[in-house]
């Protein structure tokens, strides 16, 4: 493994560069699957993986692109899923709002918010029951801790001292409607403090920070045998689901969205690397992984697509 | 009368509603935002204001349960889900709570609650967008189940779901939204549990829910041009059911197809053959045939979702199988794809 700021850049970089060939290749038409876009949201599912490598099981909600590439790494499948291929992760019939790859730390992507909570509550509960060394990571958005699952939740992870880490990706919205009109609360911070739950806390534009805060969050967890909670402070950078801007649709302003690009999470880590005098190696891994990309997509477009008949496959559990 | 999308009909009557009554008010997530419920609340914040036209937190359950509270004290709420699939977090308060909360009262309150929901299709939509779930709402004593197929059905169900007294849920396909027609544009209600013929016909009857309507109307358009005569009935409401309307049909036709918009397995469907062969056994020429989903979830690459659809072919060829008919030659056949309206996320 080489240096932690360049495996970081090479996480943001993938999920960057992945959801770009997505903007380009959406308007095909062939990628017939809902997306709600990652762009601006890199930096906590590039720091979680990090940080907890092969030790990290995530699960995620429809904003699935950049935990699922932090996680797995894995473009062929990405792509192959979104494509509805054969050598996606389901046939095509995840799509990506329910991208899932279990055998890579990928448990799953849910469509319906909060309902993946609960599910991390339990898989923590397995795994400290049956001795494993993972730690499950459930990322979240600020809608989905209007639902009751999140507090019931919090609740259970805390009671129950499991080995999860809370992952709220805090832009801000819940679609098109701000926190304010949907929290009847002030800082999530001191509710979460009031659990046997460690909190933590950083901002979606540094994600070496981040990286860092995640290493504490985890020693956390293992020392003190309860789950933890991070605040991720980001921007959404496209509309809630499709690969547009909507500023003009008037619920936010542009300039937050210019402020929040000046201070990219992708860029800030580049230009991190280039201080560091470590310019060529970042270009290295540019050049590597756009090709990869590119690579991937040619293949998923060659790949079959389903047979028909596998429509009544996979409903219960197979030996395949 | 005036020509108008099924979308409009709906903000149409929801729009009259709250103005003949100030008690009515709209609800739900993402009700007054710009994109307004696909255009089905549209007009109805800047004219009734932030007190009758609320976002909420996306709490599904806990909504409920206060559109319960709010519609026994006196406020007549309609409550808003974009999905079908978002409203089965609200299982709890609509099954345990709103379906018997008169009943445990000796039937002493009112509990006038609407609720409408989107089932979603296509594109993508994948199994947690896409489900109907009337067959299951339909079981539960308590409960109106509506499934409007036209605007002018869905303008006068919701009027009617508003001003009734007891919980309904208004359950919606998305893609019928895009139907337009002429509507009567005062207000006006639609009873509940009275079936509608949108073809009339001798030879077989199918009894449609929802979308199916309208993949059985061109089925029908198909066939009559070799003579076969199609009666396409839409229950509208299937709880209360119009069972003698639905009977009437088929004791005319002696042949029966039910074209359910979900899952065959356990579901409306099953409930209709039941009925029909309680009552019209002796009079049928042949059993009553179902044709629903494939009893998987819903998958979301194309290819599959085809697979996991009935539409028109799927009821050509179970009348022709019903009649004893050749296959009708399909080639240069014109059929629906909703892509001609719209490509991309919902
Ligand atoms: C139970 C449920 N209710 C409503 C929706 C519709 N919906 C989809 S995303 C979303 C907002 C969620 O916001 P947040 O959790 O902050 O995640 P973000 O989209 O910002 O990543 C809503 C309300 C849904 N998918 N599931």
């Amino acid at each position: 493994m080489s240096e932690p700021g360049l495996e970081l850049y090479r996480k943001l970089y993938l999920i960057r560069r992945a959801e770009e060939a997505i903007l380009r290749y959406y308007p095909e038409d062939d990628m017939k699957t809902p997306m709600h876009m990652s762009m601006g949201q890199e930096a906590a599912p590039a720091a979680v993986c990090q940080a907890l490598g092969e030790d990290a099981e995530i699960l995620c909600s429809y904003r699935s692109h950049a935990p699922f590439l932090a996680r797995t790494g894995d473009l062929d499948l990405f792509f192959a899923e979104m494509y509805g291929k054969v050598t996606g992760t389901a046939d095509g019939k995840s799509g990506s709002m329910h991208l899932a790859c279990p055998g890579k730390g990928h448990l799953c992507s849910t469509a319906i918010v909060g309902s993946g909570l609960p599910v991390a509550v339990g898989a923590a509960f397995a795994n400290k029951r049956l001795g494993r060394s993972t730690i499950t990571c459930v990322f979240f958005g600020d809608g989905a801790m209007d639902e009751g699952a999140f507090w019931e939740s919090l609740n259970a992870a805390s009671l129950f001292k499991v080995p999860l880490l809370f992952i709220l990706e805090d832009n801000g919205l819940a679609v098109h409607t701000a926190k304010n009109s949907r929290h009847g609360y002030g800082r999530i911070e001191d509710v979460v403090k009031a659990f046997d739950c460690g909190f933590y806390q950083g901002s979606g534009d540094d994600a070496e920070a981040l990286l860092a805060t995640v290493g504490k969050a985890a020693q956390d967890i293992r020392a003190h045998g309860h789950p933890a909670f991070l605040r991720v402070e980001c921007y959404r950078y496209l509309e809630h689901v499709g690969i547009n801007e909507d500023f003009d649709a008037g619920y936010r302003p542009r300039s937050d969205y210019d402020s929040w690009l000046a201070r990219d999470a992708v860029k800030l880590q580049r230009e991190k690397l280039l201080a560091r005098g470590q310019g060529e190696r970042a270009q290295a891994i540019e050049t590597e992984i756009d090709q990869a990309v590119e690579a991937a997509i040619e293949r998923a477009k060659a790949a079959s697509l389903p047979d028909p008949s596998r429509l009544t496959h996979g409903v219960f559990s197979c030996a395949e | 009368m005036r020509r108008m999308t099924y979308e409009q009909a709906l903000a149409l009557a929801l729009h009259q509603e709250m103005e003949r009554d100030p008690t009515v008010f709209v609800y739900g997530i993402g009700v007054p935002d710009h994109k307004r419920i696909f255009g089905t609340t549209n007009g109805i914040l800047e004219a009734f204001g932030p007190e009758r036209c609320l976002d909420t937190p996306i709490a599904e359950d806990s909504m409920t349960g206060f559109g319960l509270g709010a519609a026994v004290k006196g406020l007549r709420p309609v409550h808003v889900h974009i999905r079908v699939d978002f409203l089965v977090l609200a299982l709890n308060q609509l099954v345990n709570m709103v379906s018997s909360f008169n009943y445990t009262a000796g039937g002493k309150v009112k509990v006038p609650l609407t609720i409408r929901a989107v089932a979603g299709r296509g594109w993508g939509q994948g199994c947690q967008h896409s489900k109907t779930l009337h067959s299951y709402f339909a079981h539960i004593p308590g409960l109106k189940v509506a499934l409007p197929t036209t605007p002018s059905d869905a303008k006068g169900l919701l009027a009617a779901a508003i001003r009734d007294d007891d919980p309904v849920l208004l359950l919606e396909h998305r893609w019928l939204y895009w139907a337009d027609e002429e509507v009567k544009a005062e207000p006006y209600t639609i009873p509940f549990g009275q079936s509608r013929k949108l073809r009339e016909g001798k030879d077989i009857t199918i009894i449609g829910t929802s979308w199916m309507n309208i993949e059985a109307l061109k089925a029908a358009e198909i066939l009559a041009r070799r003579g076969v005569d199609v009666e396409v009935v839409d229950p509208r409401t299937i709880a209360p059911l119009d069972e003698e309307g639905l009977l009437a049909s088929v004791l005319k036709t002696g042949h029966c197809i039910v074209a359910d918009n979900d899952w065959s397995f356990a579901g409306f469907s099953a409930e209709i053959a039941a009925m029909i062969s309680e009552r019209a056994f002796g009079r049928l020429k042949s059993p009553v045939t179902r044709i629903g989903f494939q009893h998987v979830p819903c998958p979301t690459v194309r290819v599959l979702e085809n697979a996991f659809y009935p539409n028109a072919v799927t009821i050509i060829r179970a009348v022709e199988q019903k009649l004893g008919l050749s296959p009708t030659d399909l080639a240069g056949e014109d059929f629906y794809s909703h892509e001609r309206r719209f490509k991309g996320p919902f």
